[in-house]
């Protein structure tokens, strides 16, 4: 039982990278703009949170620099695709590989660069005595877990009940309609990239600052940043529901690096501690549910008739047909 | 002109005596405009990646000066850019295919590696014993690594025609899924000495090498240039051909210019969706088999998902999707990933290839709208 709420427990923090992530991106496709520069954005955040907090000592510091970082990043990727009106998938990836081969520059020599203070984690006093949930969620967890928790309901409450928030649905929606009605289609989607930048960077700076801390190179995201993008379709475009998704891969995540630990499994022999070579099938997992989880929000969204914002991935030209 | 787009510019010329004006393309470019473009972009790149190389704390122009010389100074290097190229050269003829019907196949790395892994399984498994004839051996394999690219292309090809999965996440996470299957294989299955490789292949399995002929033709003594580049320069104009002079190559730019045209017209594209990213895979594996059997001679992670894959997506994008003008631009890539290997900090290769296709895309821009200077006071 313990072992079950230990995994958990690390699940909720590895899943917090995936919210941030995801819910950024989500913000970003809400006003039109596909950013599939995710993973680019997030290994900035994740080298230049790491270097700032060993360079200062101030682990805090080095997540306001990942979020500035990352956020600038991604105004390129808003430039391209919403001044230059090129395509945001081409565009998208040129910014996975720009951000990848910046961090690796810039983070040359960083992981062997020492120890950084990483960011505190704290126990909340009433919650965590819950029985389970209260171990899982409240107890020991980074700061960084708990504005996760508070960031989802807000993000949902902003997109769905608040002027601003309706004005970000219309211009991923109906963006000649929203011009029409005077509010500023570019600058909103620059805004919103910036946003999808920002957190894409805090979810960098949490891998590297509190989860698993350190600078691995590209192996400090593995793909986590287009596993977002997956989660943000299979999300539907709802925050809460990009919850889910993300506390649910980020305790797959700690399933599979935790279950080829113990010697004993359910009372049974742990055939994944004595046949290690069943990692490497244990490792596809997560890549290989994201594609389900794909398919089951893509076959959703037709039942329900749901959809991506409609303006998704189309630059908008004021006076041009068309949406 | 509306108000609105005439006033502006007319409060900015007080303070600067000129002002830019944008206007849409209206008459195609001419020819030679496209290319010097595209040439533009690059040397903004290049300068805007020296500028991060000296922020890094290295040298750009000795590192330039590097790679122009690591890679052209002399016959052998020249011979090692092109063995670099030959992956590239498949990988972005993948990715020009799919692209050409607007499909993002961002998978060339995981089909790349699954090629080089059929290819392999042949000599391992072993499916044919290690002293068959070569003439017998690299058809074989080239047909197993062109089967097992085509199945890694098949599943999201399929997913995205079936159920309308995005394709552009469905073929990342192939790759992930690619790497971690082969790894298994040469771990737990094809180890050499509990080593992360397999053993060597018999050399009856290798691609021939310009230097196997040095004997009759001194000056080849050396160069490894192998047979793949000739498969890559042969599948190039095949390519082209199917693009440019074929029905279904018609059909499938018309997917990718107007897939509304294209229903209409009765094009089938669920069919042809299968198909292209089953062709793109093909392509892909086929450039896997070609370097494991031209170039590494073993199955090893390593030296195989090196990103020729990616490199792959930005050649075939500089090149314009056009396979014969990829032949060209792999060769300057090939030259930037091999003298990148030395330079430091050795990410640069990496960055330098996002800063090209961060400008390539950029200066899209320039195709579709023309940059009119406009003086002061003078009308429009």
């Amino acid at each position: 039982m313990q072992a079950i709420i230990n995994i958990l427990q690390a699940g909720v923090a590895s899943g917090t990278v995936l919210l941030f992530a995801t819910v950024g991106e989500l913000f970003a496709e809400r006003s039109g703009v596909l950013n599939l520069g995710v993973e680019g954005m997030m290994l900035i955040g994740a080298m230049s949170g790491y270097s700032v907090a060993l360079a200062t000592g101030n682990p805090w510091l080095g997540v306001l620099v990942a979020m500035l970082a990352a956020g600038l990043l991604s105004q390129i990727h808003a430039f391209i695709a919403i001044t230059l009106q090129a395509d945001q998938v081409v565009s998208g990836l040129a910014l996975t590989f720009l951000g990848a081969g910046i961090s690796l520059v810039l983070g040359e020599g960083l992981s062997k660069a020492g120890t950084v203070s990483l960011l505190p984690s704290a126990s909340i006093p009433l919650l965590s005595q819950i029985p389970f949930l209260g171990s899982i969620f409240f107890k020991e967890q980074s700061y960084l877990v708990y504005i996760g928790y508070l960031f989802v309901p807000m993000a949902w409450y902003y997109i769905n009940r608040t002027r601003p928030g309706m004005h970000l649905r219309a211009v991923g929606e109906y963006p000649a309609a929203a011009d029409a009605l005077g509010i500023n289609v570019y600058r909103l989607r620059y805004l919103y990239v910036f946003i999808g930048g920002v957190l894409a960077g805090l979810a960098g700076a949490t891998i590297s600052l509190a989860v698993s801390p350190g600078w691995f190179s590209e192996m400090t995201t593995g793909g986590q940043g287009w596993i977002a993008v997956g989660l943000v379709i299979f999300a539907q475009w709802d925050p809460f529901r990009a919850a889910v998704g993300s506390y649910a891969f980020g305790a797959l995540r700690r399933l599979i690096l935790d279950i080829q630990g113990p010697t004993m499994l359910l009372g049974m022999r742990n055939p994944f501690y004595y046949n290690p070579y069943w990692g490497f099938f244990l490792q596809m997992l997560p890549y290989a549910f994201t594609i389900i989880v794909l398919v089951i929000g893509s076959r959703e969204a037709v039942r329900k008739r749901l959809g991506a914002p409609a303006a998704l991935g189309n630059p908008y030209i004021r006076g041009e047909r068309g949406l | 002109m509306s108000e609105t787009a005439s006033s502006h510019p007319a409060t900015r010329n007080r303070r600067f005596p000129f002002s830019l004006r944008l206007e849409p393309r209206m008459k195609e470019p001419p020819r030679w405009y496209p290319a010097a473009v595209s040439l533009g972009a690059i040397m903004v790149a290049l300068v805007l990646g020296g500028i991060l190389i000296a922020f890094a704390g290295g040298d750009p122009f000795r590192s330039y000066a590097h790679i122009a010389k690591a890679s052209f100074g002399n016959l052998g290097v020249l011979s090692d850019t092109i063995v670099k190229a030959t992956p590239i050269l498949l990988t972005s003829l993948a990715c020009s295919i799919a692209f050409r019907m607007k499909l993002w196949n961002i998978g060339a790395e995981g089909q790349f590696i699954m090629g080089a892994f059929g290819a392999g399984a042949i000599v391992l498994t072993p499916i044919l014993p290690a002293d068959t004839s070569p003439w017998i051996f690299i058809p074989v394999m080239m047909l197993a690594g062109i089967l097992m690219g085509a199945i890694w292309g098949f599943f999201p090809g399929f997913l995205k025609a079936r159920f309308n999965v995005n394709e552009i996440i469905g073929t990342l996470m192939m790759n992930y899924i690619a790497i971690s299957w082969v790894n298994f294989f040469i771990f737990a299955v094809w180890t050499e000495g509990g080593f992360q490789m397999s053993p060597k292949f018999p050399e009856n399995a290798w691609l021939p090498r310009l230097l196997d002929y040095a004997k009759t033709i001194p000056i080849f003594s050396g160069l490894t240039t192998h047979l793949g580049l000739l498969i890559g320069i042969v599948a190039a104009i095949v390519l082209w051909i199917v693009i440019y002079r074929s029905r279904w190559g018609y059909e499938i730019r018309l997917i990718g210019d107007n897939p509304r045209a294209a229903q209409y017209a009765g094009i089938n594209i669920t069919r042809n969706t299968v198909l292209v990213m089953m062709l793109s895979g093909a392509l892909a594996g086929l450039g896997g088999m070609s370097e494991i059997t031209g170039m590494v001679h073993r199955l090893q992670t390593t030296p195989l998902a090196a990103g020729y894959g990616f490199t792959g997506i930005i050649v075939a994008w500089l090149a314009k999707l056009n396979p014969l003008v990829a032949i060209l631009v792999s060769i300057l890539f090939g030259a930037l990933l091999l003298a990148g290997r030395e330079i430091q900090p050795s990410g640069v290769p990496k960055m330098i290839q996002g800063i090209i296709l961060v400008c390539l895309i950029a200066s899209d821009f320039l195709m579709r709208y023309r940059v009119r200077i406009v003086r002061a006071g003078e009308e429009a």
